[in-house]
This record gives C-alpha cells, structure tokens and sequence, in this order.
C-alpha cells in the first residue's frame, strides 16, 4: 500500500510527463504488436486464400501474376487461354486433376471485379474446411433461358453497394472502374448474396462464365476463351505429386504460350518473401520505438530525481530503507510502462481497425484483430520489464540519496 | 536503565581542505523514558549532527549510541533504519512534510514502516492536534502551524519511545510557537515518549524545568570556541 500511495502520488505530480512517456511506451507497444499480428494473419489469410486450389493454368506470363489475378482477383489478367487448349486440358489431363474450374475476368462494376465462373467454383472451399455458402437467395439459375444473365455477390460488394436480390446492374469493361465510362448493355440480376468468407471471394460479383464470355460488346471470337483454370490436384500424395509434374512438364516446358503455376501456396510464400524485407524494416522502427520509449521512461524519471532528492531524504528519515526507495523507483518506471501497455493495446486496436478496413476493402482479406497472439502478452510484458530495468538507473541515484544533507531545504 | 544513553559519541567530518574537523564529542549522556529536555544551542553547535547521530541518520564516528538497550553506532544501516522507524518520531524546523501528499497521507507514511499504515489512528492523531478538518489537505493549503501540526502527528505515528524535535519553532511566529511547544510536550506526555529538542529559542528553553547547554556537552563545541 505504502509503494503504491508513493509512487501514485509521485505519477500525479508529474501527471504530463508521465502521460507523455506512456503514450510514447503506448505507441511502441502497439506499433509492435500491430506488426506482428498483421504480418502473421495477413501471410496465413493469404495462404489460405488458395481455397483448396493447388495449381492453376494460365496464359504465359508471371506466375504471381497469375496467383494474384486468379485468387486474389487482383493486378491484371496476363491474357487468356483460347478455347482449343481449354478444352484440350479438360479432356486429355482429367486424370492429373479431380476438380478444375475455369474463370474469365475482364468487367467490373464501380471497381467491383465481375468473375465469370461456373457452379463448381461454389463447391470447393474458400478456406480450409470452409464452403461457400449463401446468406440469401440461390446460386445462377441452370433451367431459365436468362440464367447467364444471373449474379451471385460476395458479402463486401452487397454491403458497400447496398445490394439486394433482385438488384440490377449493367456491368463496366475493363478491370479497372473509370468515370464517364458507357456500361455494356447487358442487365445482369443479383441472385444471391454469399456469406461473409474473410477471402477476396468477397468483393467479387460472380456470374455464369458464359454471361461473361457473351456479354454485349465482348467479341465473339473469343467467346470460348478463359482467363485461367484453378485446379485442384489428387488428394493422393503420389498421384498429386505425379500430376504435378506431368502438367509442368506439359505446359512450363512443353508449350511457349501457356503457364502452369504447380504450387499456389508456394506462390503465395514468394510472394511475402519478397515483401519480407518490407516487413522487417517495420518491425525494426516498432522496436526502435519501443527503445527509444523506454529511454524516455529513463529520463523522465531521471530528470526528476534532483527534485525528489528532498523526498527521499524524508522518507528514509521516516525509517524507508534504501531498498525501499529503491524499489519504489524501479516499480514507478515498470508501472509507467504499464501504463504504456495499457495505452498499446488502444493504439493496437486503432492500427488493426485501420489495417482491417483496409486490407478487406483493397483486398478482401479479413483480419481478426482480437484474436489471441503470444505477442500480445510478450510485447508489454516485455516492455514493463524494460521499464523495470532502465528504472534502475534512478533508482541507484535514490539508493545513493544522503538523508542527512538532503532533509535541509534547498533554496 | 536509561532509555537514551551516550558514551563517547564522536563525530567529524573531512573538509574540502582534506583536514578532520570535530563536530561532536560528548563524553555522556542519558535520557529517562518519558523525560522531557531541551538542549541549548547557537548555530554551529552540533545540534542537528547530533540528533541525526541519536536517530541512526548519520554513523557515529566512535563512541556507542544506546537506545532501548540497542547500539545504534555499531548497528547496521538497515538496522538503524529499521529502530528509527519503530522507536523514533523526528520534528524538523521546516516540518519536511512530503507536499505531494495530504496530511492524512503523511502521517500514514510515518507509520508505514514501522508498525504499518492504520488509517483509524492516522485519523486519531490529527484529530488530537486538531486537524480532523484538513484530513485530505495538502501542506501547502495548510498554515504553517498547521503544518507542524501535522508533522507533530507524523513524528508520533508510530508511538515511539523518543521523540526528537530540531528546532521545532524556528519558523512559528511566537504565538504559533507556544501553541506548537505546548501540543508537543502534551502529546508525547500523553503517549509516554520521551523528548528531546534542540533550540536557542529563550521562549522555548523558558518552557523545560530540563534544560542544559549543548555547548558544556559537546567537547568539541567548546575546542572550536576556544
């Protein structure tokens, strides 16, 4: 109780500085665990964006690409796939593969990518061990003669459109929403609206492949063209693994039009390979923060020490012996800094707010900021230790304190 | 046997200059439980060094320093910490209340390290020094006999065997002054301490049938002045 009336009271009259060194101790911890959180559910939200799709088929280009604009329904479309070896690979590889699922891509609306698919894309899993699944209304219409004009939307379209079934829509060509811009003259209906999946599958209007590929304004000649096949490979270990090789043998070394991407997951891991270095860097500034926090606890205890000399001197004059002030000087910096993780996890819960919305509207990929990490006890237990040990620092100057000439006032 | 006894008490300091200069030797000295007695002394006479010697706030050069039966000169630090906190109760000249705190919190804190924080009898002791209004006062709301009102409860927190009081009355008008002397001596009458205050003020040495010259005590007060 007496440590606590002391250092309570000694945080009060030094209300600003402390609130100032908290925040800053707040900003690094917070900073810390956004980081880290971010990083680690970002990497597994997009490994697990793949949604049991282990390869894909695209035109040749850059495999990334390819990932990138099948999957994440992101970056450009490297080109098509021309009908002949569309159907070429659904009939002469089907024993390389148990599922493969064609999508063509090329129109949106305001910004919103329309994927032209079929009913197979609905049966896989957007995540693993999780299905599409409708909050309302029905998939495309296989038996009325307009179903190609039919559209299931993701949950982020639905909600930042305000769309319901029924909704009509004439979609815009191009990937890319540009003002001013003449629809197609094709009305599509909103037939079902998905449930949320936390995946890009969210903010992507999904229609019949043929609404697509016959849409007004489309030329007919590539009628029968797909932009890629997502491609699910044999559960077998070994029929997998001879799958795989056997299509990238086929199309990466066999043709010169034509890219197989044998390992979206692997894909994916490049990918933040290649960030990698972007992520370190942001995780070397939270740190320095976090030290330089932890120096400003230092001095803002430090610098106080002169004033508190008087203090200290009373106390020790009261019988508090010289491990008591010290002591009491190391628990003030540790419950700064505690302070500091209090204030962490508000600015956390900011960044992850911030990063969240940003991530599911750009990308579509949902973070769960409340979910628990180990860093999140880590990171301000860590720093209330940090706090502890650079409080020693003023706590051996009270330590040193000479009762006897410090009772005198100093004028 | 006396509950304050000294023996050989030396005290000297280095100067600046690298030369031992003597501040205290008092060859004895004894106070009786419950004993009142002033020590007069001009400035320059060792009165703080050698209260500060008798609470274990500064080591003894040589000499035994007995306090309840306990050495305090050949005591450990955390030894002599430990008897101030239980046996002592101190009174500044400038009362040295922490200013941070409220009265309530300053007594508090002088019973913190000896028996323990009783909010019942902090409350008690500033209600016999007749402060029970200004419980959650800080000194610098306070006057300053109010002020040393509460250093009079603070010094008594922890019901100890001897009070010392440096000067007490030294920044009290005189009206303050009689009102403070008064209150000490009444309070420590009434809890059984004995007392020991240093002064040079007349109106205060007048007040104690106990008085006795810190400068015929001291030795070494007496070399300087020859």
């Amino acid at each position: 109780m007496t440590w606590w009336m002391i250092i309570r009271n000694s945080l009060r009259q030094h209300a600003l500085s402390t609130i100032i060194t908290a925040t800053s101790i707040g900003l690094g911890c917070g900073l810390l665990m956004a980081v880290w959180v971010v990083n680690f559910q970002s990497q597994r939200a997009f490994r697990n964006v793949t949604g049991g799709f282990d390869a894909i088929l695209g035109p040749r280009g850059s495999q990334t690409q390819l990932v990138l604009n099948s999957l994440f329904h992101m970056d450009a479309s490297p080109g098509l796939i021309n009908r002949a070896d569309y159907e070429t690979f659904r009939k002469s590889y089907k024993r390389f593969y148990r599922n493969a699922v064609p999508i063509a891509v090329g129109d949106n609306f305001q910004g919103y990518r329309i994927v032209g698919t079929t009913h197979d894309l609905f049966a896989a899993e957007h995540s693993p061990g999780e299905p599409y699944a409708l909050a309302v209304g029905d998939y495309f219409i296989r038996n009325d003669k307009q179903w190609n004009k039919e559209a299931v939307i993701g949950d982020t379209v639905a909600r930042k459109l305000g769309w319901r079934v029924n909704q009509k829509f004439n979609p815009y060509h191009g990937l890319n929403f540009a003002e001013g811009q003449q629809p197609h003259k094709d009305e599509y209906t909103v037939v079902g609206i998905l449930r949320p999946t936390g995946t890009p599958a969210d903010k992507v209007i999904w229609i019949p492949i043929e609404g697509l590929q016959q849409m007004d304004g489309h030329d007919a000649q590539y009628a029968g063209d797909v932009s890629a096949v997502l491609i699910q490979l044999s559960t077998n270990t070994t029929a997998r693994a001879f799958g795989m090789n056997s299509l990238d043998s086929i199309y990466n070394k066999g043709t010169d039009h034509l890219t197989f991407v044998k390992s979206t997951a692997d894909v994916v891991a490049r990918l933040f390979d290649r960030l990698g270095w972007a992520e370190k860097v942001l995780r070397w500034v939270a740190l320095l923060v976090a030290v330089v926090a932890a120096g400003s606890v230092l001095a803002s205890i430090y610098n106080t020490m002169n004033e508190r000399r008087r203090e200290f001197a009373i106390l020790r004059a009261l019988g508090a012996g010289r491990g008591t002030v010290f002591g009491v000087i190391v628990l003030e910096s540790a419950t700064i800094a505690a302070l500091g993780a209090v204030i962490g996890f508000a600015v956390y819960a900011g960044i992850m707010a911030a990063a969240e919305s940003i991530l599911r509207n750009e990308i579509g990929v949902t973070l769960h900021p409340f979910e628990q990490h180990p860093v999140m006890i880590i990171v301000p237990v860590g720093l209330i230790v940090l706090g502890a040990v650079v409080g020693i620092i003023p706590a051996l100057k009270a330590y040193r304190t000479d009762v006897a000439e410090n009772l005198i006032p100093q004028s | 046997m006396p509950l304050l006894e000294i023996s050989d008490l030396k005290k000297s300091y280095r100067t600046p200059e690298g030369e031992t200069q003597s501040v205290l030797n008092i060859p004895s000295f004894t106070l009786e439980t419950g004993q009142q007695r002033v020590l007069r002394g001009t400035s320059g006479t060792g009165k703080t060094t050698l209260l500060n010697c008798i609470a274990g706030i500064l080591s003894p050069t040589s000499g035994i320093v007995r306090l309840d039966g306990r050495d305090l000169a050949s005591a450990s630090e955390p030894q002599r910490d430990a008897l101030r906190a239980r046996c002592i109760g101190y009174i500044f000249q400038t009362f040295n209340l922490l200013q941070g705190y409220t009265c309530m919190e300053n007594v508090l804190l002088g019973m913190s390290f000896g028996r323990g924080p009783d909010t019942d009898a902090a409350r008690g002791l500033l209600d016999r020094v007749g402060l029970s209004h200004r419980l959650h006062h800080r000194p610098g709301q306070l006057s300053v006999g109010q002020q040393q009102r509460v250093a009079v409860a603070r010094a008594l927190a922890n019901q100890p065997l001897l009070v010392l009081a440096d000067e007490p009355t030294g920044n009290l008008d005189p009206h303050n002054a009689r009102e403070a002397l008064q209150l000490i001596r009444e309070v420590c009458e009434e809890s059984s301490a004995a007392l020991l205050m240093v002064s040079h003020d007349p109106m205060v040495l007048d007040q104690f049938e106990d008085c006795q010259d810190l400068a015929e005590l001291n030795h070494a007060a007496q070399e300087v002045a020859a």
